[in-house]
């Protein structure tokens, strides 16, 4: 294995949570809901992971109670502003802080302990490919599962009726509603989604990718995450590249670290939330304002009797 | 099974008014329920968190401090929040501001500069909060770009900007190789207020600003104006107000106050730099600002109950082991509990059962 399959390797990893985060988010806010409660999802997600992990000494239980943390959570909010047509922007913030706040609780009793390495299942012959091989195909199992959601995912958003249906409820939420459209039940599903995605995040980070538990951990991937949606104009394909992108950013930040560049490692560390503001300006001057957001994005709805 | 929310035709005003107390009241019960679970006695944390700071003349000095830049930086927020803006970083603005300010007291340490520096630091910590807030204000009107993920990245890239300052070029080099600064010279530190010990006059502006807001919101066009851009953009356009002059104005008024915010913390309270300055000051105003109902008044007391929760989460800490965490947790649970009940006020929610809705 040569360094560069290496590096590659570490770059798809360091994807990977913000991939799964993306997809759960970009699913709700096609469905019109704004959540900006990622963060607080993922980090309940991590925690909620390592302890059920620690705990019965079964990375699948893990996965299954971080995703059941992250799903909790969105249900939360779900009910504050579907059922309760609070505010969007607040009530996602409030999940953050919640979010982290708890996690931080839950979590306590597990800082300094450390989990076992996941072991990697190379596919067969995919792995053989030359340069790239390695990196995607010798990946553990999440890394797999990632890649499915996004094809699942823009599958169902392209050539499915229910996906038809969810992206017009978020188009324009009175026009679906008078087509006789469940809205805010499928808004339920679709925040749901993105919770679960969320807790799945969190627990690759605290079982795969740093293998132990410490509070405020997920570091702003949450919001990065938020900001890969905007970033991939509401296209799966292009979260993927999205979160690409910022998986090389976050490793070549490390390496450079490593190789005592002679930069403060602060600068370093600012590196992607600066290069991440400086594409959200890049791509609303190319693409004009707001191009690509669902028309009810964010905005509450109350059906009419 | 689902809700349904039937719109009251004229909400209560007096639902209004009491739909905080009861956001908190509800955020409380959740918060015990919490304690309970962790093996704790519910009681005896009320006691800690709450009513042993109220008791306590020392507790009630230190909370007039903590809801300094806690009054401050949600009184600036309220301006953006009426306008329908989404400035989530003050937390970065809070930390330029002290940048700001405490280059100048770093760059007059030991010269007798006179007294002129105290209030030219004020001022250094407002305009650089107030350039912090620029920039998202700047993108947005200028690219269209979101304030929301912008203000916050800009939190991390100035957290980071202090941690370097405070470790590296600001560092004192007769301190042990500590990650902080010089202590200040007195002509670089807040007095107290006289007769409270321990209390600086920060505290000072932050009632001015909230007079200054009550006077702005009630009295001038410019608080129109605001209060129409937010609830009615539309009809706000037509009345010919530059929707984009109001979005740098109040990033500006919010970045400003959450600066001198932040200068005034370290030159009044922290009386040096150090590489983290604020226990979340710029996130928690948030929650003070929806509590207090954006109204100055409402948020002259939501800072105070919320500074409670800062003194009690370290009372707790020590006495009953129970990590800040918790602290945090309730902040956002008040939140979402606040914008519920905001909602609920306009809004008379029903169950509706499956067999309910087929009758």
């Amino acid at each position: 294995m040569t360094t560069f399959e290496a590096i590659l390797f570490t770059i798809v990893a360091a994807s990977t949570p913000l991939l799964i985060a993306a997809i759960g988010e970009l699913v709700a806010e096609r469905a019109g809901v704004l959540n900006l409660g990622v963060e607080g999802m993922m980090s309940m997600g991590a925690v909620c992971a390592f302890a059920a992990a620690f705990t019965f000494d079964s990375t699948l239980a893990g996965i299954l109670l971080g995703m059941t943390a992250g799903g909790l959570m969105a249900a939360l909010f779900a009910l504050a502003v579907l059922g309760f047509a609070a505010n969007q922007v607040g009530a996602g913030l409030a999940l953050t802080i919640f979010g982290l706040g708890l996690s931080g609780l839950i979590g306590a009793p597990f800082v300094g302990q450390t989990r076992p390495r996941v072991e990697e299942w190379p596919i067969p012959i995919l792995s053989e490919i030359p340069l790239v091989g390695h990196a995607l195909f010798s990946q553990d199992p999440l890394v797999y599962v990632a890649f499915g959601l996004v094809a699942g995912v823009a599958f169902f958003l392209a050539r499915t009726r229910t996906g038809l249906r969810l992206r017009s409820i978020g188009e324009n939420h009175v026009s679906a509603h008078a087509l006789g459209l469940p809205v805010l039940k499928m808004r339920v599903y679709a925040v749901i989604f993105g919770g679960l995605c969320a807790g799945l995040a969190g627990a690759y980070l605290s079982l795969v990718y740093t293998r132990f538990w410490s509070p405020n951990m997920t570091a702003g991937r949450g919001w990065i995450a938020v900001a890969l949606v905007v970033f991939a104009a509401w296209r799966p394909m292009w979260a993927l590249v999205g979160a690409l992108v910022f998986g090389t950013a976050t490793v070549l930040q490390l390496h450079a670290q490593a190789a005592q560049v002679p930069l403060p490692s602060q600068l370093l560390a600012a590196a992607p939330y600066i290069a991440t503001i400086l594409a959200l300006v890049l791509l609303s001057i190319r693409r004009g304002r707001a191009v690509g957001a669902p028309g009810s994005l964010g905005t509450p709805f109350v059906p009419d009797r | 099974m689902r809700i349904e929310l039937i719109p009251r035709p004229d909400p209560s005003p007096v639902a209004r008014a009491l739909a905080p107390l009861a956001a908190l009241v509800v955020a409380f019960l959740v918060a015990g329920l919490v304690v309970a679970l962790l093996g704790k006695s519910p009681v005896s944390a009320f006691e800690v968190y709450i009513l042993q700071p109220l008791t306590d003349p020392w507790s009630l000095r230190a909370m007039l401090v903590k809801a300094t830049p806690l009054i401050l930086i949600a009184i600036g927020l309220s301006y953006c929040f009426r306008a329908g803006l989404w400035n989530i970083g003050a937390e970065g603005q809070f930390v330029m501001g002290g940048i700001a300010g405490s280059a100048l007291a770093l760059a007059t340490h030991g010269s007798d500069p006179g007294p002129w520096l105290l209030p030219a630091m004020m001022l250094a910590g407002m305009l650089g909060g107030a350039a912090w807030g620029a920039i998202p204000a700047f993108l947005k009107v200028r690219f269209g770009v979101s304030e929301i993920l912008t203000s916050l990245f800009l939190v991390y890239v100035a957290e980071l900007f202090l941690d370097w300052l405070a470790r590296g070029p600001w560092r004192d080099p007769a301190g042990f190789n500590f990650p902080q600064s010089v202590v200040f010279e007195s002509a670089a530190r807040l007095p107290e207020i006289p007769g409270l010990d321990r209390v600086h006059v920060g505290v000072v502006f932050a009632v001015i600003a909230v007079l200054v807001t009550a006077v702005v919101l009630g009295r001038t066009l410019f608080g129109y104006r605001l209060k129409l851009t937010g609830d009615a953009p539309r009809a706000a356009r037509f009345a010919g107000f530059d929707a984009k002059r109001t979005t740098l104005i109040v990033f500006l008024i919010s970045g400003g106050l959450a600066g001198l915010a932040g200068i005034a913390e370290v030159s009044g309270q922290i009386a040096r730099v150090l590489p983290d300055i604020s226990p979340g000051y710029g996130f928690t105003a948030i929650t003070v600002a929806f509590l207090g109902r954006l109204n100055p008044w409402g948020i002259l007391a939501a800072g105070l109950v919320l500074a409670l929760t800062f003194i009690g989460g370290e009372n707790a800490q020590i006495l009953l082991r129970l990590p800040f965490d918790l602290t945090v947790a309730f902040q956002g649970l008040v939140l979402l509990c606040v914008l519920t009940a905001d909602a609920l006020v306009s809004y008379r929610p029903r169950l509706v059962t499956r067999a309910g809705a087929r009758a």
